[in-house]
């Protein structure tokens, strides 16, 4: 293996006495597409709560860019350069696009009680700075016309691109995205792939949860499959639909469904 | 004619120190979203803060700490953010219902500690013994209570200012996107828990000078005054006017107000007199039936939130 810059080693999670991710190690490549398959029940989004913070692995580690930040709480994560969407988007609702995006930078000196009264002229001057850096990016994003739009309202599609262009504001090196491609329209699927495509060239990197085998196939390497909390398959999308054990449990298991 | 003057300034500056509370109830709901049920144990920390600190020391009980009067007051702000930090340690985990029954309790507690504490509070006699900041040069008149609203309506203004520049600043986009969403708030680095904690002891402080003012206004405090219908009255003011808008939050707070005085007049002028025993109970009931309708038929009150747009002329 080259350079990983997101290392599991040996993670357990219980789910009181289910055992939901069973000493899973895996290395994700600095400035990969990595995609995370596996059948319904598998562990994956357990996977993504755990390396983000959410959950509290019972054992084992999680090393982002040489820096151990297992179990560390999600708002820290996120401060160490670790992005990640929901599966169900999770939008602002009763807030604009923008505010949505504006909220996401760190260091906001008006975000304390007093900020706004006695630093007056340095919040103001964050908040444009900041304002027009997530102008930019709902653009890069393709919300430019819904920037003034409740994100309640927006539809679910364009709400995974807010999800990303949100995260983007923290300017993360490792983005993990939970069936980005889910009941979203053709034409956004495509936006939202194009943007992964763009964002990888810029050093980006990805773990990709998607059952949508032609996205993976076309678009992940390496792939890495997980049935009942274990890892059952690493390799490139040709070494995948040559893979018995991978074709036994997921692509078997989806046919029984 | 007088007379009517006079009404009216007995009107507004209860309405307004009222509005004062519900602003602080808006930070909190509206712009936050934590349920404090029990709005009165912090309106009732700075009233009886403030009468404890600025009055005339009693024989019976602790009262009486002659302090200059803003010191008095701002006091009894200082006891309820204290109150309020204290509480918001134990319950801020917490969320909505739980959050709601367990602040009721300690309105409950806070009641129940000032009616049987006697060396505390005066118990159910109340807190006397506390002197009106001027009342010598001003006398107790139409001419007191016109200045004293002017005070009243002065802290209202501070008040609504202070909060419509804190919930257009970053602080306020804060805590609108941990009322949204908490789990996702934090995915972006954010720390509910702080930030829930600061805006809980903000509100809480806000009810405090209602409650400093009101007590001041009476000179006087008992726990008549902190029963839980006045927590009610006051969530009725802001579902009325409209969560998480402040014009709507104040105008809430005199519409109640007005119809909660107008009631009580019409029950006792109008209702047979068999009903007129009833007159408090029966404003009770209008109470609980203007939340349940306003609730139904338009939730978002009278004026809801703006929305925080760009301003895209200005882009």
């Amino acid at each position: 293996m080259g350079d990983p810059i997101l290392k599991i080693e040996d993670l357990t999670y219980d789910f009181g006495s289910f055992r939901a991710i069973d000493r899973v190690s895996v290395q994700i490549e600095r400035g990969s597409i990595t995609g995370l398959i596996g059948p319904n029940g598998a562990g994956k989004t357990t996977l993504f709560n755990v390396i983000a913070g959410g959950l509290r692995p019972k054992s084992g580690r999680v090393i982002l860019d040489g820096n151990d930040v297992t179990s560390g709480v999600p708002e820290s994560l996120f401060l160490k350069g670790l992005g990640r969407t929901f599966q169900i988007p999770r939008p602002f609702a009763r807030m604009s696009v923008l505010e949505n995006v504006m909220l996401a930078p760190r260091g906001q000196r008006g975000e304390k009680l007093w900020g706004p009264f006695f630093s007056h002229g340095l919040v103001k001057k964050q908040e444009s700075t900041i304002r027009k850096r997530a102008m930019e990016v709902i653009d890069f994003m393709t919300l430019g016309q819904l920037a003034d739009h409740p994100a309640g309202k927006i539809s679910g599609g364009q709400m995974k691109l807010l999800e990303l262009a949100r995260i983007l504001m923290g300017d993360p090196q490792v983005i993990l995205l939970d069936e980005p491609a889910a009941g979203v329209n053709p034409t956004l699927a495509v936006t939202l792939i194009e943007k992964i495509k763009e964002l990888n060239h810029a050093g980006k990197t990805f773990l990709i949860i998607e059952h949508d085998m032609d996205f993976i196939m076309g678009h992940c390497n390496p792939i890495i499959a997980l049935t009942q909390g274990q890892v059952a398959f690493q390799g490139t999308p040709a070494e995948a639909q040559s893979n018995q054990v991978l074709l036994d449990a997921y692509l078997g298991a989806k046919e029984n469904a | 004619m007088i007379g009517i003057f006079s009404y009216i300034v007995f009107f507004a500056t209860i309405a307004s120190i009222l509005a004062i509370a519900v602003l602080g109830l808006n930070l909190q709901w509206g712009n936050t979203g934590l349920f404090n049920g029990g709005v009165v144990a912090f309106f009732g920390a700075g009233a009886y803060g403030t009468l404890l600190l600025g009055g005339s020391p009693q024989p019976d009980h602790i009262a009486g700490f002659e302090l200059f009067y803003p010191i008095a007051l701002i006091g009894g702000m200082a006891i309820a953010g204290i109150l309020a930090w204290v509480v918001g340690i134990l319950t801020l985990k917490m969320r909505h219902d739980y959050l709601a029954i367990s602040t009721f309790g300690v309105a409950v507690a806070f009641e129940n500690l000032m009616r049987n504490a006697e060396w505390l509070g005066g118990g159910a006699k109340g807190l006397r013994g506390f002197e009106r900041p001027f009342r010598e040069s001003l006398g107790d008149g139409f001419l007191y209570n016109s200045v004293f609203l002017i005070l009243v309506l002065f802290c209202l203004l501070a008040t609504y200012w202070f909060l419509e520049y804190l919930v257009s600043s970053p602080f306020g986009r804060l805590l609108r996107a941990i009322r949204e969403d908490e789990n996702a708030a934090r995915s972006l680095g954010k720390n509910p828990a702080q930030i829930r904690l600061t805006a809980f002891v903000c509100g809480s402080v806000i009810m405090g000078l209602a409650g400093g003012l009101y007590g001041t206004f009476y000179a006087f405090v008992s726990p008549q005054d902190v029963l839980p219908t006045l927590t009610f009255q006051i969530w009725a003011m802001l579902i009325v006017g409209g969560a998480g808008n402040n014009k709507g939050a104040v105008l809430g707070a005199f519409l109640i107000w007005a119809a909660w005085t107008f009631s009580g007049w019409a029950l006792s002028r109008f209702a047979p007199i068999e009903a007129q025993l009833y007159t408090g109970s029966i404003q009770y009931v209008l109470i609980g039936l203007v939340i349940v309708t306003m609730l139904l038929w338009r939730p978002q009150g009278l004026f809801p939130e703006r929305l925080v747009v760009s301003q895209s002329s200005l882009r």
